[in-house]
């Protein structure tokens, strides 16, 4: 795709934005519609588009496999971690309410942090989807698009 | 006395959850760390830690006790209830043990038959698997009985499919596997919606309260069709086991052995969940089902199964449907419905298991050293592999119900409730059943010890790590046929836990 200026353009003006509105989307979620699910979603997007106009091989270079791997492992223990936290803290798995001093807090806290993990696996699992899809063909050269 | 030991009281009450999360963490653990030795060091030290929590839960409930544990705070009906009993606590030692068991044999298998660069992500996934067989057993919510039971299934697929690597098959048989079992589960999880419709709760022991007034009621009675063709599915009742021996001739050796032990154990444990504790036992349509549909078709499973694997060439898959037939006889037990039934069923669950994993590690063993389990090619193996070939032949001797064995004391149990209830012919047809195991047991034994070698290839004995696995629970299904004071008690608690003391229903015998 070297040869369209345009699109390698727009595609790197849109990335930032793709991002910082998946972290809105993160952060704000528990106030407004979102969340880790969708949050993740759209992170990925900004990867899956990148990978899309300047080939698979260079958004490998940015996020290879194995880290991809690894991202989404710790997300799932981030998950499970604030669970543990919970557990330690005196509740039982899972109950938020004990990782502050005031339990309201503390539900924040711990959505928030859940929330995190969700998202931080559903990009990494998102993105290790698409490359699996698009590094199954040979690669199409350019002449031939 | 407790105060002073504020942890290890605060360890207890947490073991429930204990039981879930710890493979759960560890799985996410063995990929950051993504070196396959240490990988599996982490996969079996989480095993023997769910052992040991298992064993502790277990004594904990035997006596009838139940525990509760209420995820996140949240009080059930609401919120997710984990809750264990004398049933299930019996159903998760047999996981733990059979993981415990399988994992170091595991560790020379995959090392040969999986490729270096997968070797963490088998891990992974069969941690993974354990964690959602262990969650289906443990959950108190109808509703993560499907999440868990997908988790399980999942992983369990890609476990199929990594046999690729030995014979490409896998590839198809996994995928037959996901399609039948992702119908299993819909059908589960139509029937769990149905439910949710007609009380507004998925606590199955709120649903079993709400339930009861709502037996003759169209829509529940479709809720109880669709549970149990899912689960059937998963539990590969005679016609719904299709899936069931191309799965378990083309995975890798480690994860048949401990599918094979673990899969259909936990899927009949849901269905006596759902059979008799959300849906009343008194429930017009589960006695019908019970008379018509899991009797008749248990006993079909032991013949028609047994019958089927008599003709196989390949010794997995002979062995793939000997399990279809073992399931028959458990089945069996559930058909009975009498204390005597379900306490035969729970012992067949933890007898079939120790000797079937027993089994296809032998025959993963036999693979290992010779590259195929195709009953021509393994002429001869009695004299270059001994101790194998003696522990396929102890193995056999269990499925076919020889006394001393753990086959045996199923066998004997199941009887006995068939002569309880005066069914002689039904006592007949066990037998006869277990006659036919002699014939597909017997043809193993003259290839392997009556007929001389192919070709004069030398193969040695099979490593020492999978041998010890291997006897360990040939050992565990003679000593268990001796003494069956640990066995019979908790099959006993678990059927009491099902179906309390009370005598057979009227409407269930003939």
């Amino acid at each position: 795709m070297e040869h369209h200026l345009i699109l390698r353009v727009i595609t790197k003006i849109l990335i930032a934005p793709i991002i910082l509105f998946a972290f809105y989307v993160q952060f704000h979620g528990d106030f407004s519609p979102g969340g880790g699910f969708q949050a993740g979603i759209i992170m990925a997007v900004a990867f899956i588009l990148y990978g899309l106009v300047f080939g698979l091989r260079q958004c490998k270079s940015v996020l290879p496999d194995w880290l991809v791997h690894r991202i989404m492992a710790l997300g799932v223990l981030l998950y499970a971690g604030t669970g543990v936290a919970g557990l330690i803290a005196g509740g039982n798995f899972l109950d938020y309410s004990v990782l502050a001093q005031n339990p309201i807090t503390g539900q924040h806290n711990g959505i928030l942090i859940i929330e995190l993990g969700v998202g931080v696996t559903v990009a990494a699992v998102m993105i290790s989807i698409f490359y699996a899809f698009a590094g199954r063909p040979p690669r199409i050269s350019d002449e031939d698009w | 006395m407790l105060a002073t030991f504020a942890p290890l009281s605060g360890f207890l009450l947490h073991l429930p959850i204990l039981q879930v999360i710890i493979p759960l963490i560890t799985a996410p653990i063995v990929v950051v760390i993504g070196i396959a030795r240490i990988g599996w060091l982490l996969a079996f030290l989480a095993s023997i830690a769910s052992l040991v929590v298992s064993y502790l839960l277990l004594m904990q409930v035997i006596d009838g006790s139940v525990i509760s544990y209420q995820i996140g705070g949240w009080a059930p009906p609401l919120g997710i209830e984990y809750r264990v009993d004398a049933a299930n606590a019996f159903v998760l030692l047999i996981l733990s043990v059979i993981s415990t068991v399988v994992l170091p044999y595991a560790k020379t298998s995959v090392e040969k038959e999986i490729r270096a660069g997968s070797q963490t992500l088998f891990y992974t996934a069969y941690l993974l698997c354990f964690t959602g067989l262990l969650g289906v057993v443990i959950t108190g919510d109808a509703f993560n009985v499907f999440v868990f039971l997908e988790i399980s299934s999942l992983s369990t697929y890609v476990l199929v499919a990594m046999g690729a690597e030995r014979d490409k098959r896998a590839l198809t048989a996994a995928f037959d596997y996901l399609v039948m079992g992702t119908i299993g589960a819909t059908f589960f999880v139509i029937g769990i919606g149905l439910l949710y419709m007609m009380t507004g709760t998925l606590n199955i022991v709120d649903l079993a309260s709400r339930l009861e007034p709502l037996s003759g009621n169209r829509t529940v009675q479709a809720a109880f069709a669709f549970i149990v063709v899912g689960i059937g599915l998963k539990l590969a009742i005679y016609p719904l086991h299709l899936w069931l021996p191309n799965a378990y001739t083309y995975a890798p050796s480690a994860v048949t052995s401990f599918l094979a032990a673990t899969a259909t154990k936990v899927a009949i444990y849901v269905l006596l969940r759902f059979m008799f504790s959300v849906f009343a036992p008194e429930f017009s349509l589960a006695s019908g089902a019970l008379q018509y549909i899991i009797l008749p078709f248990g006993v079909i499973a032991m013949f028609a199964a047994s019958i089927v694997a008599v003709f196989q060439a390949d010794l997995k898959r002979t062995l793939a449907y000997s399990s279809v037939a073992q399931i028959g006889y458990m089945l069996l037990g559930i058909g009975y419905f009498s204390n005597t039934g379900l306490s035969a069923t729970m012992i067949q669950l933890f007898n079939h298991a120790v000797t079937k994993a027993a089994l296809f590690m032998a025959v993963g063993a036999l693979v290992y050293r010779t590259g195929t389990s195709f009953i021509p090619k393994l002429a001869g193996l009695g004299r270059q592999m001994p101790w194998t070939s003696a522990a396929i032949v102890a193995g056999g001797l269990s499925l076919i119900g020889i006394p001393t064995t753990v086959g045996f004391i199923s066998k004997w149990v199941l009887l006995t409730g068939a002569l309880e209830k005066d069914w002689w012919w039904m006592a007949i047809l066990i037998v006869a059943s277990s006659l036919i195991a002699v014939i597909y047991i017997w043809q193993v034994v003259e290839v392997l010890y009556l007929k001389e070698p192919e070709n004069e290839t030398v193969v040695k004995e099979a490593p020492l790590s999978m041998l010890l696995p291997i006897w360990t629970l040939i050992i565990a299904s003679f000593y268990f046929g001796l003494d069956t004071e640990l066995t019979l008690t908790s099959a006993r608690a678990a059927a009491d836990a099902f179906i309390g003391a009370v005598s057979p229903i009227a409407g269930a015998s003939q």
